[in-house]
């Protein structure tokens, strides 16, 4: 695009003042295009830290839609609030005493028990993440799909914000991993070799070596690293091909539907 | 037979030994359930107020998923499920305009006409399977075990959903007398258990619990058998502790303990009132002998 062709404007209301902005942008560079200097609500600005949700109106629908502002273009008559962060209170807990039980995220978060079903927080959730899913597998104990499905998130507590029961989502999600991973995610068994290399002090010769060395040493020998070769010949070690589980966490169903 | 499953979330967290001899019990049986491959709560209580629609929003969802899964009847072995469900197909068979209203609710991603049907496990087992062919497969005739069948509430009322006469059920008295066993029957089978009143106000459970299992006792029986795993908690876990405690047994244990199935997939230690020292003393528990 050349000077002379400059991008059509359009109009759009943001935190309650009218602003014509070039289409095109996203919400995030518009809200700068419009003068504001972002100081929370922004972050790094990929889509992946959940820093930045926006609630927002169309003015050709009654609904309220959520999205993330630095991966959504702005549109004509879009009404739209930024939320600097959504707020989090959970109850402390210790993963190191934690014995998992059916009931486990439930003790935890009561709150999953009024879940309606209405498939509010999954709708709103600029991952495509299955949210309620999650939250009804966390309801009855399966803390291990309650991982899964939860994987792909990012904490951006768009999900709790539009709750008609109040579930923090996002920390309920977390727990289910943290204990699905100290719990139910399958060992790598070169790990826990090295590891026990590693306290019997095997490395200790190789790692006085390194630090002895200049940069420009260290530079040269980072550059002519080799990686090992995998014992038994076979593919090395993947956790998430490991997982006893139907789903793949990688890969679920994250398809953003737009 | 292979039917779909909606297990409900106590078969998977407080009633996992119902759902283990359920299923261990249907293997015996040629039946198959497969489970919804996803599924949400049912949404517990019915909501009896007429425009309170986002309580009928869980159940209308199982059925919609049941649809979207190509199915068209769906089995729960939960009876707070199974009225539930029920309830909510009624609603959408008698009010299509109130599940317009949910869906809009809900973004317009339901869509259910009320043409599916939800099957108690008991229902399964009666008009599918046949009491004969469970006769047939007993291995183990539960002879001289005296049971008391408790029914509650949830599987007989309201009548328009419920499996067996309201007054004077007899599914699960058949069921036990094709196992073998002895039935005792009283006026307080069909009675209330108290249900959630176990939260706030327990007395109203441990009165009706007592009642109940004074009844039996006095009638001659060694032992309750139900199917709700709302009525199990609480006979098990609110009987008096003074006296002799009633062991508490889900049909689908009793079921297969006849069929001489590994008590290890029957759930046996699971529940507080131990059920094993009445098995033994009626040798039902011991490897089954040729013959036998």
């Amino acid at each position: 695009m050349t000077m002379t062709e400059q991008a059509p404007m359009i109009s759009m209301e943001l935190m309650g003042k009218h602003y014509s902005v070039p289409s095109g942008l996203t919400i995030m560079a518009a809200i700068e295009y419009a003068g504001y200097k972002l100081v929370r609500g922004a972050g790094c600005r990929g889509g992946f830290c959940g820093a930045c949700p926006t609630l927002y109106r169309r003015d050709d629908s009654h609904r309220i839609f959520t999205a993330l502002a630095c991966q959504t273009l702005v549109e004509d008559g879009m009404c739209l609030v930024q939320m600097p962060f959504v707020p989090l209170m959970t109850k402390p807990y210790e993963l190191q005493t934690i014995t998992p039980q059916p009931n486990t995220l439930l003790q935890h978060f009561p709150e999953i028990a009024g879940c309606v079903a209405c498939n509010t927080c999954t709708r709103s959730c600029p991952q495509g993440l299955h949210v309620m899913d999650y939250i009804q597998a966390a309801l009855r104990g399966d803390v291990e799909r309650a991982a899964m499905l939860s994987f792909d998130c990012i904490s951006c507590g768009i999900c709790s914000s539009r709750c008609p029961a109040d579930i923090k989502h996002y920390a309920v999600g977390l727990l289910a991993r943290r204990i699905y991973g100290k719990f139910g995610t399958p060992l790598a068994p070169d790990l826990s070799a090295r590891v026990a290399e590693l306290v019997a002090g095997h490395y200790q010769g190789a790692l006085d070596e390194l630090v002895a060395m200049s940069p420009a040493e260290l530079r040269a020998r980072y550059e002519q690293r080799s990686f090992e070769a995998v014992a038994d010949g076979g593919e090395t070690h993947s956790a998430t091909k490991s997982y006893n589980s139907p789903v793949d966490p990688v890969d679920f169903q994250d398809e953003i539907e737009v | 037979m292979q039917i779909a499953y909606y297990p409900g979330c106590t078969m998977k967290a407080s009633a996992r030994q119902h759902e283990d001899a359920a299923l261990a019990v249907l293997g015996a049986l040629g039946v198959e359930l497969r489970e919804m491959d996803e599924w949400n709560c049912c949404g517990v209580v019915h909501s009896l107020t007429s425009d309170n629609l986002i309580r009928h929003m869980a159940p209308v969802r199982v059925f919609a998923r049941l649809r979207e899964q190509g199915a068209d009847e769906v089995a729960t072995l939960c009876d707070m499920c199974f009225n539930t469900l029920g309830r909510a197909n009624l609603l959408a068979q008698r009010h299509p305009e109130q599940i317009a209203a949910i869906s809009a609710t809900s973004g317009d991603d339901l869509s259910y006409d009320g043409g599916a049907d939800v099957l108690h496990l008991l229902q399964v087992l009666r008009d599918r399977v046949g009491f004969a062919k469970i006769r047939a497969r007993v291995r183990r005739p539960l002879r001289g075990l005296s049971v008391y069948p408790y029914y509650g509430c949830k599987l007989l009322r309201p009548a328009e959903v419920g499996i067996d006469d309201p007054e004077t059920p007899a599914v699960l008295r058949d069921l036990m007398l094709a196992l073998g066993a002895t039935v005792v029957e009283g006026s307080l089978q069909t009675q209330c258990c108290g249900a959630y009143h176990v939260v706030n106000r327990d007395e109203v459970v441990t009165q009706r619990v007592s009642a109940t299992t004074e009844q039996a006792r006095a009638g001659g029986a060694e032992a309750i058998v139900l199917s709700c795993p709302l009525c199990h908690y609480n006979f098990d876990a609110l009987q008096p502790q003074s006296g002799a405690q009633m062991p508490i047994f889900y049909y689908t244990q009793l079921m297969g303990i006849a069929f001489g199935l590994d008590p290890d997939q029957l759930g046996l230690e699971e529940q507080q009132i131990a059920l094993l020292p009445l098995l033994e003393r009626h040798n039902l528990v011991h490897a089954p002998t040729p013959g036998d």
